[in-house]
């Protein structure tokens, strides 16, 4: 009997390892942000062709390319989305592990809005206010220009601009293990910090200061963690006229009806202009595809064929359709010729 | 000196009596904080059913156009034509869009072309090639199919968009509200059932997406956890309640069974990715792994249920059937363990229940993944219901939220029958002694 149950367990467990070693669909893995575009792509992909469909994970931009770049071989995913630039350092992981030749496509670009309630008025606000209201800390309001950090004095939105409406800061947005609250660091906080010469000047000097000065939100309950989840901020926003969402594009794309998107420096979050650049808040989407899985999982050159086709990410391609904001035609013919040429991403 | 004594005896009484309206109403209010309790409870209950029935029930019906499609050759392949492969090829997309153009021939306008093919489901070409590749004597004839409506104009015959904010805000606009109306007035536009909803895996398009996948996927996960935790629960419960010596080590063990009872779920799923994944080789997002994991987090509360099923059993028994020449494990097997059986299974199912609702250890062995192909076996990557309802309550589509709530109806009714099996199970087979 004993022996019996032992011989039993010993080949089950050869029998799954024997599993692992066969994959017949493509794994992809990566962001959030990228996941709503990658699955409809995907579908497209499973219903046109006589491949699977590829099975797609949403873990974050990090957590992705943590996992693609863990080594060459079946057990690991073959793509894997990001909604920032790979980095230096997730290269040297990578090569590390074996894997040299990464290809790189940018998909498209993503807008991130400052939304409110249609019940309340719409705001507009510049990049710098959003960092004097969000940030942790600020210059000192009374003497602005001293260099001295205060932490942020700030309740309403009154005080930190006096055009703004008198209205108590409350700000709902992603936690920091979003791409978006990276991007949203970035791009509104960044960008407004970087207004204030005496801490653009800090730049050069100390970097990492520069950073945790630019990038760290506040902590006293004037901005509120959401959790990764959207359409929960939609919702809360619905309910709560008083405060403002920090989210994707294609949320406020798909519930114009319930909240409106804030102008960031004059500029309104529409797909226009978000497309030609001048809404400041916005960002590219990547994905990165592991050279060395090509001919070897079937259907990967396919897939690569069917995203970057015009039907897909074109203007009017079914990605617009989903709120993908398009790469214009040039870029958009440069990096469909690399997918053809297969090139190899140098960073 | 009796007099003094019954002076006494009244004031005692006086006492009593004064502070017994007190204890009177002291009593009455602990009832009521008690049954406000309840009744508190049941409120919060009902106030859940009733927010997700009045969201979910809708999702339920699914809007359908009719359309009159004339399967072109020119369109398709010649008439005659039967290869597989050809007829799988056809512009299908461009055939839906041609019906629609034809049905409303003074649309010309680029833009407006593109808002009118939005009416109907990308899933509509998909169909006519179903019905082409099934029957090609189509080819060449004028038909009129029932096709889906794009998930907006469901959301509208169905109530869900405000036609009273500007039209700019609507996801609807006022030339398609239009011809939604013509077809409305040629009764063109019904609601039907929605067999997709059960019959379909995942998708993006909110009409096309069903929990079939999911509920594959969370009957082989649940399998796999089943087929190991309730046999190796059980031995470890006859093991520590029959056969082990009561020493320190029992002892620690038996703390430590329940300490993992309380162990956080998300744990299991940490451990799963480290020595399944991680380990032994096991391939991401499969319910092989997920049953695994679940079978870790159920093992704790099957031996807990079972050791107590096997405790509730009367000495009296064992006894005897040692007293009349029965060695030990025949003991056990004829009669302790058929007694303590339907408690046992009460556990289990309890446990099995818990495991279905859970999503917390798939996040971390990658089921929590956008899969559209059904699963056929536990070795096929796939989700679970719980994780389907964690998918689409993240989708920005507004139709996915009453799917989002139908997907909740359709767990809560499966874990409401496997509870009131448990308690039917209890109710037949239990005996008291």
């Amino acid at each position: 009997m004993k022996k019996l149950i032992s011989a039993a367990v010993a080949l089950s467990l050869t029998g799954f390892v024997g599993m692992a070693s066969a994959r017949d669909y493509i794994s992809v893995v990566g962001s959030s942000t990228v996941y709503p575009f990658a699955t409809v792509v995907a579908e497209q992909f499973g219903k046109t062709t006589k491949f699977k469909t590829p099975k797609i994970e949403s873990t974050g931009s990090g957590g992705g390319l943590k996992l693609f770049c863990a080594g060459v071989g079946v057990e690991h995913p073959d793509i894997t989305n990001a909604s920032r630039r790979i980095k230096k350092s997730e290269v040297d992981r990578c090569a590390g592990n074996g894997i040299n030749d990464i290809i790189e496509v940018k998909v498209g670009y993503d807008g991130i809005a400052l939304a409110n309630s249609k019940a309340a008025p719409r705001f507009s606000v510049s990049r710098k206010d959003i960092f004097l209201a969000l940030a942790k800390e600020v210059p000192d309001p009374k003497d602005p220009a001293s260099g001295k950090l205060v932490a942020n004095p700030y309740q309403t939105w009154k005080d930190v601009n006096k055009d703004l409406p008198d209205m108590a800061i409350e700000v709902l947005g992603p936690p920091p293990t979003s791409g978006t609250r990276d991007a949203f660091a970035e791009l509104a906080m960044e960008g407004g910090c970087k207004k204030i010469d005496w801490i653009k000047a800090m730049k050069k000097k100390d970097k990492k200061m520069y950073k945790s000065v630019c990038h760290t939100v506040r902590e006293d309950g004037k901005y509120i963690e959401a959790g990764e989840n959207d359409n929960l901020i939609v919702q809360k926003l619905e309910a709560n006229k008083g405060a403002l969402g920090v989210f994707g594009y294609s949320f406020l794309d798909q519930n114009s009806d319930k909240v409106q998107g804030s102008l960031v420096d004059g500029v309104a979050p529409t797909f226009e202009l978000i497309a030609d650049g001048s809404y400041p808040v916005s960002r590219p989407l990547y994905f990165y595809v592991k050279k060395a899985h090509m001919g070897k999982i079937p259907g990967i050159e396919e897939y690569l064929a069917e995203f970057t086709s015009d039907k897909a990410w074109g203007d009017d391609g079914y990605l617009a359709d989903k709120g993908l904001i398009p790469m214009p035609t040039e870029e958009r013919k440069a990096f469909k010729s690399d997918v053809d040429s297969k090139t190899s991403l140098k960073l | 000196m009796n007099n003094n004594l019954q002076q006494q005896h009244d004031r005692t009484m006086v006492r009593v009596q004064q502070g017994l309206d007190r204890r009177y109403r002291q009593e009455k209010r602990f009832q009521r904080i008690g049954l406000g309790a309840i009744i508190l409870g049941l409120v919060f209950v009902s106030f859940l059913f009733i927010s997700i029935i009045a969201n979910g029930y809708t999702a339920f019906q699914q809007t359908y156009v009719k359309i009159d499609v004339n399967f072109d050759p020119e369109m398709i392949a010649p008439i005659g034509e039967t290869d597989q492969e050809v007829l799988s090829k056809a512009n299908y997309g461009g055939l839906v869009k041609k019906t629609l153009r034809d049905m409303f021939p003074e649309v010309t306008n680029r833009r407006e072309k593109k808002v009118l093919y939005s009416l109907v489901s990308t899933g509509a070409s998909f169909q006519l090639r179903d019905m082409v590749m099934q029957d090609p004597a189509l080819i060449g004839t004028q038909q009129s199919v029932w096709v889906l409506a794009d998930d907006d104009v469901d959301m509208l015959i169905k109530g869900h968009i405000d036609l009273n904010v500007p039209e700019s805000d609507r996801r609807i606009k006022n030339n398609q509200m239009a011809w939604i109306q013509s077809l409305q007035a040629e009764d063109r536009i019904e609601k039907r059932f929605n067999t997709i909803f059960f019959s379909a895996g995942d998708s993006r398009e909110p009409e096309l997406s069903g929990i079939k996948g999911a509920v594959h996927g969370s009957f082989f996960t649940l399998m796999i956890c089943l087929l190991i935790s309730f046999p190796v629960g059980v031995a470890a419960a006859v093991y520590l309640e029959e056969f082990a010596p009561k020493n320190r080590w029992t002892d620690i063990i038996e703390v430590n069974i329940n300490n993992l009872a309380a162990v956080p779920s998300i744990v299991f799923g940490l451990l799963g990715l480290a020595v399944f994944i991680n380990f032994f080789g096991l391939p991401r997002s499969v319910p092989l792994v997920g049953g695994l994991v679940l079978a870790l987090m159920t093992l704790p509360t099957i031996i807990i249920a079972s050791r107590a099923a096997l405790k509730s059993v009367p000495p009296s028994i064992r006894e005897a059937a040692l007293g009349v020449g029965a060695s030990p494990m025949q003991t056990i097997t004829h009669h302790v363990l058929p007694l303590a059986m339907p408690g046992m299974l009460t556990g289990t199912i309890i446990g099995m229940a818990q495991a279905l609702g859970e999503t917390a250890p798939l996040l971390m062995i990658g089921m929590v993944a956008f899969i559209v192909d059904i699963p056929g076996g536990p070795f096929d990557p796939s989700a679970v219901l719980p994780v389907q309802i964690y998918l689409w309550a993240d989708s920005p589509e507004r139709a996915f939220v009453e799917r989002t709530s139908a997907a909740i109806m359709v767990l809560l009714a499966f874990l409401i029958s496997m509870n009131l099996l448990a308690v039917w199970l209890r109710k037949k087979f239990e005996r008291r002694w």
